[in-house]
């Protein structure tokens, strides 16, 4: 009697280990095929990508014969892509920093208890739903130096060139480029804040609905003036949130791409040219294919300096 | 220093921001709406006399086969970069097993990379199984790299769901299959929803792949977009009815559900 109670428990629990390691073995079939794929197609073809810049197929015939690094000594000596160095570097912080102070003082706007918020939120976010093309093809004409806001700037007086203008702002030689703040870049910049300002809205409107209000209510009771709750009560508290957005738009920033395409080009003496648009031209315009891949994997490893230490941080605060 | 913004002052501004985000958009209407011999570079910002809609004729006459090509492309893509996407994040919320934290980092950075980075072998590796210059060949493009991004939402989504409910059906005798399909995608509607919304919006909306993978035939509507704007012999009034069309079916999702769409923001950011 005891013997079979026993081993009917025996039975049950064989079962159960039973159903365990094929519950298991369904967990694997789950994830198996989209991991076998992200191996591949993101880690594979980036080491694919790797062995091309190091190999001398710069011309429409595959040729993998071992370039060291020639292709990358050429390009840190190529006007262009010195130029787009330049041009990456002040887009990036002008755009992330844009993005953020128009970001957070719509949010805190909005915050206000305004009517009708959520229209006001909506047509803040929209941009975000359309593609960098179409606003690429309506900002160049919006900038066009000839009409668009220029005919309202006209009333004070003032017609900026935007994406025609050469000029590059604080000047100095430096390799082969004139080193500075490229102005027909604020062209570009402005097209792109109007579009991911609302990204940045969202997250800090996010944030802001999750400050309990008896913090803000407690400093006010301590004396503090709004402007010193916001100071320092609430902008401390948005910290975590300005480091997601600086990361996320320092990585859309890096790869740009379709805006610029589709906006200016590359424009006269490369003001207004970027890695990505280096990139696609040459490699699938021009066929040079091993400097192409060479500048995708300088693109790359920008975007891992910011990238890896957020997602390690991200690990990390979860574990 | 006291900074009290008075209720005029706040609206005014408010309105002020509105108009200044509104203003590419009115001009886009503007002059998709106005016949050809009133686009003028002088008069970008007057109303047409009329309303004429035969640039959207000459526009849409110019774009409906690649309008065609975005739809087979974005339906079949989304779907199945949803459904991966809601396999893989069951495993790795409910599911955790040594090392699925590290996997899951490492299928994260996928999100992140340039896609140029990848776009040589990716090409290459498309002529050789014949979906170069295909739309099935652009569909497994953006299913494999939209798999970070629909895991990540969907993992987030499902950390949401308590383990207790997932402990129950055990106990009822539940395996992996049985509480995937009558627990968890019961429970994933809204999921879903931000998902393919999320997903929809940015393979409607991208690009580079797009140009990339595709030629005449099979290209999607970004790409006969920018070329409609290249090209010198089409006038502004058909670009911007072209715009207006290329952008009409991501703002319609947008104005209908709006809502998601901002969740997908806000999920595709902050991790957990």
């Amino acid at each position: 009697m005891a013997d079979e109670v026993i081993d009917k428990a025996a039975a049950k629990d064989r079962v159960k280990r039973k159903k365990a390691v094929k519950d298991r073995w369904w967990a694997v079939a789950f994830i198996a095929p989209s991991f076998l794929l992200v191996a591949v197609f993101v880690y594979g073809f980036i080491g694919w990508t790797g062995y091309v810049s190091l190999s001398n197929w710069n011309s429409l015939t595959p040729d993998f014969s071992f370039a060291g690094l020639a292709n990358y000594i050429y390009l840190f000596q190529d006007f262009r892509f010195q130029a787009d160095l330049r041009n990456t570097l002040f887009f990036t912080l002008l755009f992330i920093g844009f993005v953020i102070v128009s970001g957070l003082g719509l949010a805190v706007l909005i915050d206000q208890k305004l009517k009708a918020e959520t229209l006001f939120r909506n047509i803040f976010l929209f941009p975000m739903a359309l593609s960098f093309v179409v606003t690429g093809v309506v900002w160049q004409w919006l900038l066009n130096p000839s009409t668009g806001y220029n005919t309202f700037l006209a009333f004070f007086g003032i017609q900026p060139l935007w994406y025609t203008d050469t000029t590059i702002l604080g000047g100095f030689q430096w390799g082969s480029i004139e080193f500075g703040l490229p102005v027909a870049i604020i062209a570009l910049v402005i097209a792109a804040v109007w579009q991911m300002t609302g990204f940045s809205l969202a997250m800090y409107l996010a944030g802001l609905r999750g400050i309990p209000e008896e913090l803000r209510e407690a400093a006010r009771v301590d004396g503090a003036s709004e402007w010193k709750v916001y100071m320092k009560v609430v902008i401390p508290l948005l910290l975590p949130i300005t480091v997601s957005v600086v990361i996320i738009m320092a990585h859309i920033s890096l790869k740009i791409f379709d805006l610029v395409y589709a906006m200016t080009g590359s424009g006269a003496n490369f003001v207004t040219d970027v890695p990505g648009v280096y990139m696609f031209e040459t490699t699938f315009r021009a066929n040079y294919y091993a400097n192409g891949a060479a500048i995708a994997m300088v693109m790359l490893i920008l975007v891992a300096v910011f990238i890896v230490p957020y997602l390690l941080a991200n690990r990390r605060r979860e574990g | 220093m006291a900074i009290r913004l008075t209720p005029v002052f706040k609206y005014a501004l408010a309105i002020f921001m509105s108009l200044l985000f509104l203003s590419p958009i009115y001009v886009i209407v503007v002059t998709s709406l106005k016949p050809l011999d009133e686009v003028s570079l002088a008069t970008m910002w007057a109303f047409p006399t009329a309303i004429d809609f035969s640039s959207y004729a000459e526009a849409f006459s110019a774009l409906a086969p690649n309008l065609a090509n975005s739809l087979y492309l974005v339906i079949p893509a989304t779907i199945l970069s949803a459904l991966l996407g809601a396999m893989n994040g069951y495993v790795l919320s409910k599911w955790k097993f040594k090392g699925s934290e590290i996997l899951f980092t490492v299928l994260l950075f996928g999100m992140f990379i340039p896609y140029q980075s990848i776009l040589i072998p990716l090409i290459q590796f498309l002529r050789t199984i014949e979906l170069y210059n295909s739309i099935p060949g652009l569909i497994l493009t953006h299913v494999v790299y939209g798999l970070p991004i629909t895991t990540l939402m969907f993992r987030n989504f499902y950390a949401n769901i308590p383990d207790t409910m997932i402990e129950a059906a055990k106990i009822d005798g539940a395996g992996f299959l049985q509480i995937f399909r009558r627990v968890i995608i019961p429970l994933s509607i809204t999921g879903f929803v931000v998902v393919a919304i999320w997903q929809f919006t940015n393979i409607w909306n991208e690009f580079l792949f797009a140009v990339t993978i595709t030629n005449a035939d099979s290209q999607p509507v970004m790409v006969a977009l920018q070329n409609l704007s290249g090209s010198q012999i089409v006038q502004w009034n058909v670009q911007m009815a072209g715009a207006m069309l290329a952008a009409l079916p991501t703002l319609i999702v947008y104005i209908v559900l709006g809502r998601y769409f901002v969740r997908g923001l806000l999920a595709g950011s902050v991790k957990g």
